[in-house]
């Protein structure tokens, strides 16, 4: 049952652009889940209050340990001469790193006011490699506003992680983009059974073991933001398995019988392994179904995971799509998503809120995924809501997870039966 | 540059949000870009609020700044007035546009805005933070909207009790309470209520609530009570200043306070106290109302409460809450006061002056490691302190109670849960109260853990999966070896942030100083401080650890503890 390519598109209404307010992260927040992913890495902004408060905002406030980020916050002195800024930020590394000897990787994270101050973080990075003398790599990339949105970040952190992979034509499988550790641990067995041994992730689980790169390897997107990193692993030789994303029992089973097909595995042996997986998944989904089948909704552009979202809802759930947000569209990594989309979906690119909620309260949809700025307020006016962030933090991925991830959307939903207040 | 893990206030521009969200009718234009939307879920999240704040931004891009930001600017302000039709706006900008100078206000200033009063906000995003945003936009917005009203200079200023000859009541404004505040909400209906018993009528509440047009009505009041001093200080003194108001300062929570507070302000209009109090039924005259107003005092007097006698507590949090608790804890509960500080560098004065009062240093810092280092020093039994403190006590296992900003959606309750006036007074005596028995349960639990009832496969009425008993009296020391270094209990409690603390140059605690004999507990020493019971534990172990220091003693055996003991008890 593999699913065809675009060649088969369904017609799609022109894509809706809008520009004006948007009601999204930046790419610093992605270090909420890069710093979980390597516990060995340390995260640095360097940036503004602003930033720090994005960030603690964003993650929660439950640090119960000291945690492995932290912004360096420019003052006003750094403001003012660069050359301060440089050893105030090398002095700040310092200490840092001599408090932290566990730290293997530190990520200078750029910011809007560093860009817009063009504090050279790389030359930064550089200087700082060569003063810890291997002990610690220092790499740089830029998390600002001003250039990326919320999942984007990681986008950015793995290309800065790019050149220190090994190059090496080894055949490999390499799942590119963080996934929970148990879930990437059921898709590496998974894929040991139906023959592919060598199957390595990006990022790593330590920031220190990087898998190497070249001819041999074939590139499996596991997230849907990861445009620059996979075109750059691409320029280093590797492939890129054309697959939707392993979102819902349809796109699991998709996404790894793509790569089973990349590496020649016999049909058959990847229907014996899969298989019996589809049909638990779909057993899993069926009661959350019930609930979601007709219902209409409406996606705002937050995480970038909107596209393979509303294809697994639509095609599994049965739920109707009024519009689908995305915060950019990367029409080829998203091409196999967008060609199961059913005819007349209605994707947008960019945002302005304003105009979006009109739209929504025009639309009144029975259920808008959006960001925790909107959702309380969208609740209040009647119109039940799901927290996209809750989509980057939770194990959705594969098909033992897609019955948990129906039930993320349908949980709203039977919330508002349950509840009465007459 | 500064390195931040974890910030007890945002950017001053989130202070100007927090004026704006808690007004009705304003609306806040604000130049930023992409990411700083992130504060709207401080209030739909953490506040639950029902609709998103009034704040529209401009989200620009790397790609605006070869080209017109400034267009953008206007652009969006032009949409926002049409969109919202406020009846003020506020101009202003984050960190990354006040480096990008376009000068929002000034270009807001040359619009045409159909009439709409605009206040420009300079809110130096490099040397400031939240809570002085927060006064300086309010004070802002006041002054904005009140400056043509402003007297001549030499004009004479009005009597607080021409009241009386202009046959009225007598009225004041509260100033300060916002969203994201600590239980403004509750406050204002708890002196809402306080006042109107005492004959005061409330003119206009600012700026929770309030609209631009109310606050045109903010001279028209006989006193100005500055309930939150870090948001409505700079107000209170310019209204003082240009329309002669008096200003109420003292901060109404706590039995002593609120005391004080109604002495102040009945003073101040001149009202009698005595026979204002008397007509809720008891006897005129404020004691018997403070009996008849609030629980208190008769529950700290209650013998239940006598377990509560010099109980350790830490305090910190905002400067307000903390000089208040730190009161209430030594004067109204009995409590040792064995620390106390604040983040809020622009109030430290009057934190120093509270803390010296108790034979203190205060802690005016902001970096939480130092605080959950000076916490571990003082060996507490409760803390009192922001949603941070809670998870550092959480890790020293010290019972904690919330009293102060910066909070967690838990912190906003469904229930009326005042901190000012008698009622306020009742709420802390539970919140405080209600985490020390509990941590009493625990350690009773962990106590009693030998006893057959509860060995392995009996602990719990639940079976499996109850939580584990481990006694958590002596949280400092917990789980070490034997061996202590008497000069750095903390440091070794904590080792992965005791250097970050010591070479922080904002922590005012000095660091445990060097060249002191290291002592040791004997096994036998050790034996018998187990035999002491759970609650004076860590109090023994501390005294006799300093008895041994002071007198060179390097080996602590039961018969050190037991000389310790007779000595302190002296």
């Amino acid at each position: 049952m593999g699913v065809s390519v675009a060649d088969a598109a369904p017609a799609l209404p022109e894509l809706l652009k809008q520009s004006g307010q948007r009601e999204v992260f930046c790419g610093l927040t992605s270090i909420v889940w890069l710093h979980r992913r390597m516990p060995d890495a340390f995260f640095l902004v360097v940036g503004s209050r602003t930033c720090a408060h994005l960030v603690q905002s964003a993650a929660g406030v439950m640090i119960f340990a000291e945690p492995r980020f932290g912004t360096a916050i420019l003052g006003e002195r750094d403001l003012a001469g660069l050359a301060d800024a440089n050893d105030e930020l090398d002095r700040l590394v310092r200490d840092l790193l001599e408090r932290r000897p566990e730290i293997r990787t530190l990520f200078l994270v750029g910011s809007c006011p560093s860009e817009v101050i063009k504090l050279d973080l790389s030359r930064a990075a550089e200087r700082l490699t060569s003063q810890f003398n291997g002990r610690v790599r220092v790499l740089n990339y830029s998390g600002s506003g001003i250039e990326t949105t919320f999942t984007q970040g990681e986008d950015n952190a793995l290309l800065a992680l790019l050149p220190l992979m090994p190059s090496s034509e080894e055949r490999q499988l390499l799942i590119v983009g963080t996934l929970a550790d148990a879930v990437e641990d059921r898709f590496v067995s998974l894929f040991a059974r139906m023959g592919i041994d060598v199957v390595r992730s990006l990022p790593p689980r330590r920031s220190s073991e990087l898998p190497p790169v070249g001819k041999g390897t074939k590139v499996l997107l596991a997230q849907p933001f990861l445009s620059g990193t996979v075109r750059a692993l691409v320029s280093r030789g590797a492939e890129h398995i054309q697959a939707p994303y392993p979102f819902g029992v349809e796109g699991s089973r998709a996404w790894m019988a793509a790569a089973a097909a990349a590496f020649g595995i016999d049909p058959a042996l990847v229907a014996q392994v899969l298989d019996p997986l589809v049909e638990r998944g779909r057993r899993a989904l069926a009661p959350h179904r019930q609930v979601l089948e007709g219902k209409r909704l409406f996606l705002m552009p937050d995480s970038q995971m909107e596209i393979p979202l509303a294809r697994f809802l639509s095609r599994e759930c049965g739920m109707e799509l009024v519009e689908v947000g995305t915060p950019y569209l990367d029409r080829q990594l998203m091409a196999e998503d967008m060609a199961l989309l059913p005819g007349g979906t209605q994707i947008s690119e960019g945002q302005d809120v304003e105009r979006q909620l009109e739209r929504v309260r025009a639309a009144r949809p029975d259920l808008v995924v959006c960001g925790l700025g909107l959702a309380n307020p969208l609740e209040a006016e009647g119109i039940a809501t799901k927290w996209s962030i809750e989509l980057v933090f939770s194990p959705i991925h594969g098909c033992d997870q897609a019955g948990d991830l129906a039930e993320l959307f349908a949980r709203p939903l039977r919330r508002r039966q349950l509840l009465t207040f007459a | 540059m500064e390195l931040t893990l974890w910030t007890y206030e945002g950017p001053p521009h989130v202070g100007a949000m927090r004026i704006a969200a808690s007004m009705e009718g304003v609306h806040y234009v604000l130049h930023a870009p992409q990411g700083d939307t992130y504060a709207d879920l401080l209030f739909t999240m953490i506040e639950r609020r029902d609709r998103r704040p009034p704040v529209t931004y401009t989200t620009f891009q790397a790609r605006d700044l070869g080209g017109d930001t400034a267009e953008l600017v206007k652009r969006t302000i032009a949409d926002a007035v049409q969109r919202f039709q406020p009846e003020a706006l506020l101009v202003g900008e984050s960190c990354t546009a006040e480096l990008i100078q376009d000068q929002p206000g000034a270009l807001a200033a040359g619009m045409d805005l159909g009439g709409i009063p605009m206040v420009s906000l300079e809110l130096p995003a490099y040397s400031k933070k939240e809570n002085w945003g927060a006064a300086e936009t309010f004070y802002q917005l006041v002054r904005g909207l009140l400056k043509a009203q402003v007297p001549p200079p030499g004009t004479p200023k009005p009597s607080p009790q021409r009241w009386q000859q202009e046959g009225r009541q007598p009225r004041v404004n509260l100033l300060g309470p916002t969203l994201l505040g600590f239980r403004c909400r509750d406050d204002i209906k708890e002196i809402t209520g306080l006042l109107n018993e005492h004959g005061i009528a409330v003119n206009v509440v600012a700026p929770l609530g309030a609209r631009p047009a109310d606050l045109l009505r903010l001279p028209a009041a006989d006193a100005n009570v500055c309930l939150y001093p870090e948001v409505a200080e700079s107000v209170c003194s310019w209204l003082e200043r240009s329309f002669g108001t008096p200003v109420v300062r003292t901060v109404p929570i706590g039995i002593g306070a609120t005391e004080a507070f109604l002495k102040e302000i009945t003073a101040l209009l001149g009202l009698d106290l005595a026979a204002s109090a008397g007509d809720n039924g008891a006897a005129p005259g404020l004691p018997a109302t403070v009996a008849a107003a609030s629980r208190l005092p008769w529950y700290s007097r209650s013998v239940d409460s006598t377990y509560l006698t010099g109980k350790r507590v830490f305090i910190f949090g905002d400067a307000t809450h903390a000089v208040a608790a730190a009161r209430i804890a030594s004067q109204e509960l009995g409590f040792e006061v064995v620390g106390l500080g604040s983040y809020s560098r622009e109030q430290a004065r009057q934190v120093r002056a509270a803390a010296q009062e108790l034979g203190l240093e205060a802690l005016i810092t902001d970096d939480y490691l130092a605080v959950e280092k000076a916490m571990a020093e003082a060996a507490p039994e409760l803390v009192l302190g922001t949603q941070m403190e809670r998870h550092s006590a959480k890790r020293l296992g010290v019972p904690c109670a919330v009293i102060s900003t910066p909070l967690h959606v838990q912190d906003v309750p469904a229930r009326y849960a005042p901190q000012m006036g008698w009622e306020g007074a009742n709420v802390i005596f539970d919140s405080w109260v209600h985490p020390l028995m509990m941590g009493l349960e625990e350690h009773l639990i962990g106590m009693f853990r030998h006893d057959f009832e509860f060995v392995d496969g009996h602990r719990s009425h639940l079976g499996d999966g109850a939580p584990s008993m481990t006694p958590a009296a002596d949280p400092v020391h917990q789980g070490q070896p034997v061996g202590v270094a008497i000069a750095a209990p903390a440091v070794a409690a904590a080792p992965a942030m005791a250097p970050e603390a010591a070479s922080s140059a904002t922590a005012t605690l000095e660091p445990p100083g060097n060249g002191v004999v290291e002592a040791r507990w004997s096994a036998d020493g050790e034996a018998e401080l187990h035999k002491i019971p759970f609650f004076v534990r860590s109090k023994v172990r501390r005294n006799t650890e300093t008895f041994a220091r002071e007198r060179g003693i390097a080996l602590i055996d039961a018969e050190t503890l037991y000389d310790a003991k007779a000595h302190f008890s002296k």
